[in-house]
């Protein structure tokens, strides 16, 4: 019990550190992890992290907070998955609520204006950029620019909801999913050799 | 004040539920639940997504404390941080736990394959929203010209860029 303690507090400053120095992204704190989780603590065998991060991603949500949470579980069960995405979420949540406070008193100042005005179309290259390098990742056929396009043009100029569209795509994948596992079965029964007299 | 963190939630758990693939494909998730209810301008939200780059933590929990804090104090900004990690808690206790059985699946791999384009499409419909309000004057196409040629042309670190686009801000703008 003692010992379940002492791994929860270390567990806690483990993911407080990480979340208090990611910036840029929860694909940053990758290494961060592996240094804590692999080679530090030896917690975890290097197969089995990359395992898990790949399947993290699976799973909607910031990638940082999903990544606190499977291995906070993997290491301590619920309490470890508490503990790992209070913990990584805690020091952004202080951060922006003094950030808000401060903004509630200083927006409108021309200064705090200007800089704002300046960064704005900045973050415009952040995402463009950000699309830009996650294009690179896919293997594009006709249908997959089409898809993209199509998806863009609902979302941008039909206003509709981005939560129908993942929804659509999760029901189509599901049916595919369901077809494509039906035909598998079809096939495996096709390629069985009927012995004579054996029962079907 | 009870609806309103009522709402607060409702809107941040869909966008922790529908948030595939994190960071900036989920600004257009939040974008369209700000829209919904009104509670930031864009021109707001755009100002939290610069902050949400330059200080530690995921945009969709930045953008969690901030709106809800805006909307409705300290009650607000802790349950809409909670909202937008609820789904994935759950989601990934199923998969830590069933993680055996999970792992390598025919039907994740699928799923990923045919969200990916999606995902892409909602980054790019994110930066035209974005664009919409941002890109306004030459100045601000000047500023987005550079910024694209030092992220792809430099290794400078982007809350560097941030900086030096706030301080041209200020020489430009002043």
């Amino acid at each position: 019990m003692q010992k379940k303690a002492a791994k929860l507090v270390k567990l806690f400053t483990i993911f407080f550190r990480i979340g208090l120095f990611t910036f840029g992204g929860g694909f940053a704190m990758i290494p961060l992890i592996r240094r804590e989780f692999v080679d530090k603590q030896g917690w975890i065998d290097e197969e089995r992290f990359i395992d898990a991060i790949s399947v993290t991603q699976t799973v909607p949500g910031a990638v940082a907070i999903n990544l606190s949470i499977f291995f906070g579980y993997r290491l301590l069960g619920l309490a470890g998955a508490f503990t790992a995405a209070f913990a990584v979420a805690l020091p952004s949540f202080l951060i922006i609520l003094g950030i808000a406070a401060f903004f509630n008193n200083f927006s409108g100042h021309p200064l705090i204006d200007n800089i704002f005005r300046g960064i704005r179309p900045a973050i415009v290259a952040l995402i463009l950029y950000g699309g830009y390098q996650l294009s690179k990742s896919v293997k594009w056929t006709g249908s997959l620019v089409m898809t993209t396009v199509l998806a863009l043009m609902a979302v941008s100029l039909l206003n509709i909801s981005p939560v129908i569209i993942i929804f659509i795509v999760l029901l189509v994948s599901f049916i595919s999913h369901l077809l494509r596992a039906g035909r598998i079965v079809l096939d495996e029964d096709r390629q069985k050799p009927v012995k004579e007299g054996q029962d079907v | 004040m009870f609806n309103i963190l009522f709402s607060l939630f409702i809107s941040f758990f869909k966008i922790g539920l529908f948030g595939f693939g994190g960071g900036y494909a989920m600004i257009s998730l939040i974008q369209n639940e700000l829209k919904l209810h009104g509670w930031l301008s864009l021109e707001e939200f755009v100002n939290i997504i610069a902050i949400a780059e330059m200080t530690p933590g995921p945009i969709a929990i930045n953008s969690g404390t901030y709106v809800g804090f805006k909307v409705s104090g300290l009650a607000g900004s802790i349950v809409a941080t909670i909202a937008v990690v609820v789904p994935s808690f759950i989601l990934v206790l199923l998969l830590a736990h069933f993680y055996d059985r999970v792992r390598g699946s025919d039907y994740i791999i699928r799923l990923l394959l045919y969200l990916r384009p999606i995902l892409i499409a909602l980054v790019f419909a994110a930066a035209i929203s974005v664009a919409r309000t941002s890109i306004i004057d030459f100045k601000s196409i000047m500023i987005l010209l550079a910024a694209l040629f030092l992220l792809h042309r430099t290794r400078i670190h982007p809350v560097m860029i941030i900086i030096l686009a706030g301080v041209s801000g200020v020489f430009l703008y002043g």
